[in-house]
């Protein structure tokens, strides 16, 4: 379970999130949804741990441990994992070597290979990570380096955002891999949070809730689809409204 | 017993070499010269050079250059100090000698001696020409391949010795060499200076790769004087590798193209520790339609200095050239400054450049945590990355030694 309490959250000295509530049990998928520079990739970064994401106040419990004051890796060691919406290339650094580097003790080049062959990535295995990658030969690698990894928690930021059309079904079946969606929801551990603007992923990826975060607060949740329904025929203003 | 012969020399190389001998080089601090002995005492010849002392053979393995292992090399020199310590050939084709005997052997050598490079390009060739300690001559016959690497070590053994080689190496027309050159000093810290020209002849279809690793001390000087030039259709790879302490090092080879489609590929790996200073560049000259070039430089400092330069010049139709460097800073007090120049004088060429100097990026760093390595491991892993040297063209044995050298030196860095 992740279980995030009152959190806030600084950035360069400003304050973005202003008291966040959120719980994810075992085997649930949730969807954030919210208008630019609402906070949704301030909170994917701050329970992520990354540290010029600053919690300022609150706490976020995962798997029944207090994870607040946590470094970044120790983090990904316990389980959670998050796709970037623009990573960065890493010059000399191969994609077979983040394979691998996820897979770790696991790690054997017929698992890399099949990975890559999954991902449709077999003819990058060799390339340096993200270097000269399209939009969504950089998804389809994020979703590859995941699955190695394995996480508990899945922290996907836009995962179909520059994808074309004919991808975007191989974004979903690689995202319903790596939360296990395969299995009954009673045996399922694996736990997603999807931030998404356009709603596209849910026509292949199955989630219980939806939140819509503005500025920086989550002012409603409920039925994802019903959710997504509403900002595309009123937009977020009504969103707003609601939650007066 | 191999017996020594006096080089020949003609007295117009020894006048030139006479007025040039204060001349300082264009690059890198003056060294004087007359702080060093020429002459040390004679070495003996090892018929097996696997009977040497462990740790000579230790330091050597560390440059590329293995003795236990010949039928992984197609030919085998060494030099200690100023005396060729042994020499072999074990494939047909291929001729591998001190150059004092070549210089008695063949005649129409004289026709190669100082032709890539002046003998009055600044004091250190002066100083080679006038107090010459041999060198070798390797030579591919015309349509031969090297199976193996022809390997080489200049080791520095005795304190405060300069030593002077002069090294020919000729591809004949169609021929392959693949060629190691491993210069190493015996001991940690007694100081000394290493002179070295080197003059690459590489004719019409014929490919050369040269691989060298040096592994100095923080005592001495180095001043690698290397000069190329490529026929038609020709290739030579110069991959350079230097990740140990070294007082100083000035270089700046050059390649002539002079047939079309030549090809030239530098890639340079430096890495200044404290104390150690670095004036590196790569030149390439592109005289002949469709040739082509790229440099490529990383550079590493942990606290020493590195200028690092290339210079690519288009004077024909149809040529390109790409060059690069990379610096990175891992401490402070350290420099890294790039100086890429180009010149073209033709329409229709292609020549541009890349530089970027800076510390490792925080965001790459994380990146790499997020999944799942610790700060050290993730540091670890891109400067590796940074140094991975995987040139095309060179054979997968030859880019494991420059990897197993890299490696060998990474924990210092670290």
């Amino acid at each position: 379970m992740l279980e995030i309490k009152g959190l806030t959250v600084e950035v360069e000295d400003t304050e973005i999130l202003h008291g966040i509530d959120m719980t994810i049990n075992p085997g649930e998928t949730h969807i954030l949804f919210g208008p630019n520079g609402g906070g949704k990739t301030t909170l994917l970064m701050a329970i992520m741990g990354f540290p010029r994401y600053k919690i300022t106040g609150g706490s976020i419990f995962f798997r029944g441990n207090d994870i607040t004051r946590l470094p970044l890796d120790e983090r990904a060691r316990m389980g959670i994992g998050m796709a970037f919406q623009r990573p960065p290339a890493v010059r000399g650094v191969k994609t077979r070597d983040m394979v691998a580097a996820g897979l770790k003790e696991r790690a054997s080049e017929e698992k890399v290979r099949h990975l890559a062959e999954k991902a449709d990535l077999a003819d990058f295995l060799d390339r340096e990570i993200n270097y000269g990658f399209s939009g969504g030969e950089i998804k389809r690698s994020e979703m590859m380096q995941l699955l190695a990894q394995n996480p508990r928690l899945t922290l996907l930021d836009e995962p179909e955002s520059g994808v074309d059309l004919t991808n975007i079904a191989l974004i979903g079946n690689l995202i319903n891999e790596l939360l296990h969606k395969n299995c009954p929801i009673r045996t399922r551990k694996c736990m997603g949070l999807i931030i998404t603007h356009t709603g596209y992923i849910l026509n292949y990826v199955n989630a219980r809730s939806g939140y819509v975060m503005i500025s920086g607060r989550i002012i409603g949740c409920g039925d994802p689809h019903e959710i997504l329904a509403t900002i595309k025929e009123r937009g977020y203003a009504k969103c707003i409204k609601c939650a007066k | 017993m191999h017996q020594m012969r006096e080089i020949k020399s003609s007295r117009t190389y020894r006048d030139s070499a006479k007025e040039a001998s204060d001349k300082p080089a264009a690059f890198g601090e003056d060294i004087d010269l007359s702080s060093y002995a020429s002459s040390a005492e004679e070495k003996h010849y090892q018929d097996d050079p696997s009977e040497l002392p462990d740790t000579t053979k230790e330091k050597m393995l560390e440059v590329g250059v293995t003795l236990d292992e010949p039928d992984q090399r197609s030919g085998t020199f060494i030099q200690e100090d100023n005396t060729p310590i042994h020499c072999s050939v074990r494939q047909e084709g291929i001729e591998v000698m001190a150059v004092s005997e070549a210089l008695e052997k063949y005649d129409w050598l004289s026709d190669y001696w100082w032709r890539a490079i002046a003998v009055d390009t600044d004091k250190y060739t002066a100083s080679v020409e006038m107090n010459q300690n041999n060198g070798y001559f390797i030579r591919t016959l015309p349509g031969y391949k090297t199976t193996y690497p022809v390997q080489a070590c200049l080791y520095l053994a005795t304190a405060q010795l300069s030593q002077n080689v002069h090294n020919i190496i000729i591809a004949e027309e169609g021929s392959e060499l693949h060629l190691i050159t491993g210069c190493t000093s015996s001991s940690e810290e007694n100081a000394g200076l290493h002179l070295g020209v080197s003059e690459f002849y590489i004719k019409r279809g014929a490919k050369v790769t040269f691989t060298m690793i040096h592994n100095w001390n923080p005592g001495i000087n180095v001043r690698p004087r290397t000069a190329t030039i490529v026929e038609e259709n020709g290739l030579f790879l110069n991959n350079y590798v230097l990740m140990k302490p070294v007082r100083s090092l000035q270089m700046n080879p050059v390649a002539r193209c002079v047939g079309e489609n030549a090809v030239v590929r530098y890639n340079s790996t430096l890495v200044a520790t404290p104390g150690s200073s670095m004036d590196v560049g790569s030149q390439t000259i592109l005289d002949a339609r469709g040739a082509k070039t790229e440099i490529i430089t990383r550079a590493i400092t942990t606290g020493g200095d590195i200028i690092s330069r290339g210079y690519i010049e288009g004077n024909a139709p149809d040529v390109k050239g790409h060059l690069e460097c990379r610096g990175l800073i891992l401490q402070e007090g350290g420099m890294v400054h790039a100086i890429p120049e180009l010149k073209g004088n033709l329409a229709g060429i292609d020549l541009s450049h890349e530089a970027a100097v800076g510390k490792i990026a925080e965001e790459e760093v994380e990146y790499l945590m997020a999944r799942g390595l610790t700060q050290n491991e993730a540091t670890a892993t891109i400067i590796r990355g940074f140094l991975k040297v995987d040139v095309e063209g060179l054979p997968p044995m030859l880019n494991a030694e420059i990897e197993r050298a890299v490696q060998a030196s990474e924990k210092d860095i670290m």
